[in-house]
This record gives C-alpha cells, sequence and structure tokens, in this order.
C-alpha cells in the first residue's frame, strides 16, 4: 500500500469539520478558499495546514463572494475544489451558486448550519438553511444536499459530494449543522484504494471538433478544463450547446430542463435514505442531522413500551426523497419530523405523503430534541 | 469644510468624565476597546454607532451587558459602511444637525469584506466616520488572517511550519488607499499614543463629509503578549516603524511622527508569540520593507 499524505488511513478522533476537510482531500480536493465565520473555521483552519502538505493550494478569501468564486475558478482549471460558512456567508455565496450551477462547475461547498436570520446564533445549532439550500439563489434549478448526522458522515460525505459534483456537474452543498460539525468521535479512514474518488468526465474528440455543453444525449456533457487545449466559453447567461448566449424562450427552456433533469432522472443514484425497524413502523420519525440522533434511542424507548416505531433518516435531502416518503405514509399511519427550525423540510414530507398519513412537526430553535422530547410526541400521537 | 485652526485640542483636563463604552466583555489588555472608549469620549452621546460583526460587536451586546451608551447597532459583516450612510442620510433628512454617525469596523471587516462599501461611502463623501480598529487578524473567531494581517504572522489559517513561514503576504496600505478617494480627512493612529489619536478623532468630528481613522489596536489573545503590555506594545509598533503616525487632508499627506532613528523591529517582533518563529531572515524582509515604505513617503510627503 502506498503512502499517500492525503490520505490518513487509519483512526482519528476528530470532530465534524476536521473529519470533513480530512474527506475532501482524501477524494483529491487541492484547492480550498477559506473566509472565517463560526462554526466552520476549523475546517478552513485544518485544510490551511494540511493542504500544503499534499502539494495543494489555501487561500484565504477577502469575503464569501470571493471565496465561491475561486472555488469555481479553480474547479474551471481542473482541480477539485470546496469552501465552507455558515448562515451569513451562505447567503453571500448564493449569487455565485447559481453561477456555478448555470455553468456546471463541479465543487463542494459546505454548510454548518447555526442559528439564524442574520447573526443570530453564531455559536449554536440550527438546521434553518434547508430550504434556502433548495431555493437560495434564483431562477429554476435541481440542487444536491447531503446531511451528515456524525463525524464519521462528515468525512464519509465530503468524499460522495465531490464525486457527486464530479459526476453531474453541479456544485453540491453539504448541509450539516453546529452539532454535527463541533462533535468529536472516532472517525475511520479507510485505505487509499477502497476510496472511490471520481473526476469529470473529459472530452475524447479533437479540438476543433469539441462542443462545450453537447451532451449526445447523455444528460452531463464532458468538461475541457482551462487548459487542456479546448476552446472554453461560458456564461451565466442562458447559452446554447456551443456556450453561446442565446436569449430565446426555446434555448431557456432546453437548458433550464436538462440541466434540472440531469438531477431529477438520477434520483436512484443521489438520493440515499437510513431506514431503522420500518417493516412493522405504524409510527416514523423522519429525521436528518443531528435530531436523528436523538430519534434513535426515542425509537427503541418506544419500541420498550410495545409501540411501534421506526425511523427514516435523510442522508440526502435534495433532491427530495419523494417516492419514500410516500410508500412510508401508506404504511405508517403518523409520521414525526424534529427538526431544528420553525418548520422546513416537514412542509416537504406532507406534499409527498399526499394526505396518507398524519405528519406531525417538532420544532425546536438553537437546541437539539432530546430522546425523551421525541418519545413524549411518539406516544401522545392521536392516531 | 471647518476651519480646522479653530477646533480646540482634546486632553486630559477638557475631556468628558463620562463614558460611552464600558462594562463590555473584551479580553483583559483589548485595544480595540480602547480606541472605541476614546473616541466616543470625543464625540459624545449624539452619537450613532454603526459595527459590523467582529470583536467589538461580540463584546459589547452581551446582555445585561449592553456597553454602548449611544445608539448602537450591528449591522451585517459587509455593510457597515453603507448603513452609516443610510444613517447619516435619515438624520440630514430629519434635519438633525448636532449628530455624528460612526464605524467602528476591525481591520477585516474593514480592509477585507467591508471594503467595497467603505469604498463607496467615501465616494459620496457621506457623513460618516469609520474607525478602523486595527488588531491585525480576525480575531473573533480565533485568530484567521486578514488583509491587514503583516508579513510572518503566525494565524490559525497561515499556519508556521516547514511547507510555509505563517503569513506570506505583507499588510494592505489601508491609509493610502482610502486617501486616493481623495476623501476630505483621513489619519492614522496608534492607542499607544493615545492624545494624538483623540485630536484626531476630534478634527473628524468636525468635518462635514466622510472621515477616516486607522487606529492601531493591541491584541494580547491573539498577538501572544501579556496583558499589561497592550499600551506600551501599541506605542512599540510606532516607535519601530512598522506603523506609522501620518494624516491625509487637503489633497496632502503630513507625517506626524518622523523619528530619525527606529527602536529596533526585531525587539518588538520577537516580545509576540504570533511572531515567534521568524527566522532572522524573516525578519529581515520586515524590515526591508519598512525602510522602502518610509523612503518613499519621506520623499512624497515631506
Amino acid at each position: 500500500m502506498s503512502h499517500d499524505p492525503a490520505i490518513r488511513t487509519g483512526e482519528h478522533f476528530l470532530n465534524g469539520d476536521e473529519a470533513c476537510a480530512e474527506g475532501a482531500l482524501a477524494c483529491g480536493c487541492r484547492f480550498f478558499a477559506g473566509y472565517p465565520i463560526t462554526p466552520a473555521t476549523e475546517i478552513a483552519e485544518t485544510m490551511s495546514r494540511r493542504l500544503p502538505e499534499v502539494g495543494g493550494v489555501y487561500i484565504q478569501m477577502e469575503d464569501e463572494l470571493a471565496s465561491m468564486n475561486a472555488i469555481l475558478g479553480a474547479s474551471s482549471a481542473g482541480v477539485k475544489a470546496m469552501t465552507s460558512t455558515s448562515g451569513p456567508g451562505f447567503s453571500l455565496m448564493m449569487e455565485n451558486i447559481g453561477l456555478g450551477i448555470m455553468m456546471e462547475i463541479p465543487c463542494v461547498v459546505v454548510n454548518i448550519q447555526r442559528g439564524g436570520p442574520s447573526t443570530g446564533l453564531p455559536t449554536m445549532v440550527g438546521q434553518q438553511d434547508m430550504m434556502q439550500a433548495r431555493w437560495g439563489s434564483h431562477g429554476d434549478y435541481e440542487m444536491i444536499a447531503l446531511c451528515p448526522w456524525s463525524p464519521q458522515e462528515m468525512f464519509d460525505f465530503a468524499i460522495r459530494a465531490f464525486n457527486l459534483s464530479e459526476k453531474y456537474r453541479i456544485p453540491v452543498l453539504i448541509m450539516a449543522d453546529e452539532v454535527v460539525g463541533h462533535m468529536t468521535e472516532k472517525v475511520v479512514i479507510p485505505p487509499k484504494e477502497e476510496i472511490i474518488r471520481l473526476y469529470r468526465k473529459k472530452p475524447q474528440v479533437p479540438s476543433n471538433e469539441y462542443i462545450m455543453y453537447e451532451t449526445n444525449g447523455s444528460l452531463v456533457p464532458p468538461m475541457a478544463n482551462a487548459g487542456d487545449g479546448y476552446k472554453v466559453i461560458t456564461t451565466g447567461l442562458t447559452h446554447n450547446e456551443q456556450g453561446y448566449p442565446d436569449m430565446t424562450a426555446e434555448a431557456h427552456e432546453k437548458l433550464i430542463t436538462r440541466l434540472c433533469n440531469k438531477i431529477l432522472l438520477n434520483k436512484a443514484d443521489i438520493v440515499e435514505v437510513e431506514e431503522r425497524e420500518l417493516s412493522d413502523a405504524e409510527v416514523v420519525v423522519v429525521a436528518y442531522g443531528s435530531p436523528a440522533r436523538s430519534a434513535v434511542l426515542a425509537i427503541k424507548k418506544a419500541r420498550e413500551q410495545g409501540i411501534k416505531a421506526g425511523l427514516l433518516r435523510l442522508r440526502t435531502v435534495w433532491p427530495f426523497p419523494e417516492a419514500e416518503i410516500l410508500k412510508l405514509a401508506k404504511q405508517a399511519k403518523t409520521i414525526i419530523v424534529p427538526e431544528i427550525n420553525k418548520g422546513q423540510i416537514v412542509r416537504e414530507i406532507e406534499r409527498c405523503a399526499k394526505g396518507n398519513c398524519e405528519v406531525i412537526l417538532i420544532s425546536k430553535l438553537a437546541l437539539i430534541h432530546t430522546p425523551d422530547e421525541i418519545l413524549e410526541v411518539i406516544k401522545n400521537r392521536r392516531l | 469644510m471647518t476651519n480646522l485652526v479653530d477646533i480646540p485640542k482634546v486632553n486630559a483636563k477638557n475631556m468628558t468624565e463620562k463614558e460611552f463604552f464600558y462594562g463590555h466583555k473584551a479580553c483583559a489588555g483589548c485595544g480595540g476597546s480602547v480606541a472605541v472608549r476614546l473616541a466616543l469620549k470625543v464625540l459624545g452621546e449624539r452619537t450613532y454607532t454603526a459595527l459590523p460583526a467582529g470583536c467589538m460587536s461580540a463584546v459589547g451586546f452581551i446582555y445585561p451587558q449592553m456597553a454602548f451608551n449611544t445608539n448602537a447597532v450591528i449591522t451585517t459583516f459587509p455593510g457597515s459602511a453603507s448603513m452609516a450612510s443610510g444613517i447619516a442620510a435619515g438624520a440630514k433628512a430629519l434635519g438633525q444637525k448636532d449628530v455624528k454617525t460612526v464605524v467602528f469596523a476591525g481591520d477585516g471587516g474593514t480592509a477585507d469584506i467591508g471594503f467595497q462599501a467603505l469604498s463607496g461611502m467615501i465616494d459620496r463623501n457621506d457623513d460618516v466616520l469609520y474607525i478602523c480598529y486595527d488588531n491585525e487578524a480576525y480575531m473573533n473567531t480565533g485568530i484567521q488572517k486578514s488583509g491587514l494581517t503583516p508579513y510572518g504572522t503566525k494565524t490559525t489559517t497561515t499556519p508556521a511550519g516547514k511547507n510555509i513561514p505563517g503569513t506570506v503576504t505583507h499588510k494592505k496600505n489601508l491609509f493610502e488607499i482610502i486617501a486616493a478617494h481623495d476623501i476630505a480627512y483621513a489619519a492614522t493612529a496608534s492607542i499607544g499614543y493615545p492624545q494624538d489619536y483623540l485630536n484626531k478623532v476630534n478634527k473628524a468630528k468636525h468635518i462635514k463629509g466622510a472621515t477616516f481613522i486607522h487606529v492601531y489596536a493591541s491584541c494580547p489573545t491573539g498577538w501572544g503578549t501579556p496583558t499589561e503590555t497592550s499600551i506600551e506594545i501599541a506605542k512599540d509598533a510606532v516607535d519601530c516603524g512598522l506603523i506609522f503616525l501620518a494624516e491625509f487632508e487637503d489633497g496632502e499627506y503630513k507625517l506626524n511622527r518622523n523619528p530619525k532613528e527606529f527602536a529596533p523591529v526585531k525587539d518588538y517582533l520577537k516580545k509576540q508569540g504570533r511572531f515567534k518563529h521568524m527566522t532572522d531572515e524573516d525578519m529581515d524582509v520586515v524590515i526591508e520593507n519598512r525602510d522602502r515604505k518610509w523612503s518613499r513617503m519621506r520623499k512624497q510627503w515631506l
């Protein structure tokens, strides 16, 4: 086994932010554009220390607009690139995230969610940016957002996020929360050989035949990096296959539909959920991120009291696991949704349940739910 | 413009005993809080204060220890200068004549994320005094490099080790960037020379339109210095020539202190944990850069 300083194979005791940085490095990320913000700063700090050790580049930007732009630029040049932030910085990134979607540039953005809006609660947990992750930039698009619940998943999902972004040519969001970011746990980093590391599909035609956004029946065009010898022309304006601006209704319809479809028609590959005790469940907790950890104990206690309880954990939140929720809604009498917000993903669940079962939100702000708070709602449900 | 000759000098005798910034939760020896406290003593209670996210907003707004005795607002990180522009315009629309709008922002909030807003504020000549308290890194989030972090500094995002020697860029020349806007009044200052700082704030107070003061403010937590040496070290920085005291007024630069000899730079650097790792060669880079800057300033400004 060859030694690669970017992959610290073995068992570690890391917090989620550090694990996320290690996952990115293990997947080949060699550029990070950083800007300090609580509670995501440790990702930037880890990358600033680790990237020079592995021949990568860390640069400190002047704000989050710059961070987001810099990773789009670095990725266009062919380097796997990442940035991290929290609420206020995430808001500043929105326009440039849209640019990345429109130009189809792979990159990874990590949001360690804290309480908002505005400065809110910098040091306390939130899941209040979940809809912003979906709709924060203007226009129509589909998004990929992963929700880790542990430092181990911060590592694993960093790899998965890069692979999905390279495969589908889209900025991928890791929507973690402060508890997961700052929690310290065992993280196992596998040997290099066991880590899947995808890289964007490159054009196979001679440079004079290259058409920037030609898909040839697939939904994701091959990507030439700047400097590969291909003519790379791209813009945030609505463009045709050549990459040239084409401000017509037809071009817009065609482009936006493909950008949406490349995600929607690949949901089977992108969407991941974890099921626990669902086979006979009558009451199901649907959760993501840190509240899902409390839900594990809540359903165990409920089972001990003779209640048929289960858990569906959303590892992918965007695109939304619509089919999984509808199936569950037809089986269960009640779905309970603990969220650290005033009710965001619960709306999606209500939409997908199509009235087949009762849907109850447990809203909590700034703190994670205790298992007993979830258990209480499981026990007191009406149906 | 106000005739500056008529402005009385501020001194211990004529300065108010009232406090407008007290009871805050800043670290012991915080230079930024000294800069805010002194400025507000000159500006007085008819002051609208705007601060971005940063140390002073973090330590000044912890209920029940609400440290500002003036009106004060925490803006977004990039937005203080624009918010202040709006406040000043609002005051003007209401016909308020005895008020002053002031921004207190750190080095990151000024030279990095808040720079665009500041530039616009000066361009429009909005009636705002913008004070940048410069502790040479993002201290509130735990010591990360900013555009005003000097060469060689170890921060948590410019770690010093065998691959990089800490911060590899020099401090932005913020004062001259601001002056290049043809601003009515700009000055540099240090909390190590409080009298000079107070009089610069007083001058800015009496000028209608955009004014700017860049005040050097020590940070024991981020610099690795004893808390009781904060004022001394802010004076040392000036005495060794790494920080200069100057003004820009009526389109002219003025050096307020032009010492024949500088105190040793290496003594200043060696006192601080953030520079501990620096080799003699690294320190020579700092000295060369200082000398280049001073020779240009002396040639052009004197």
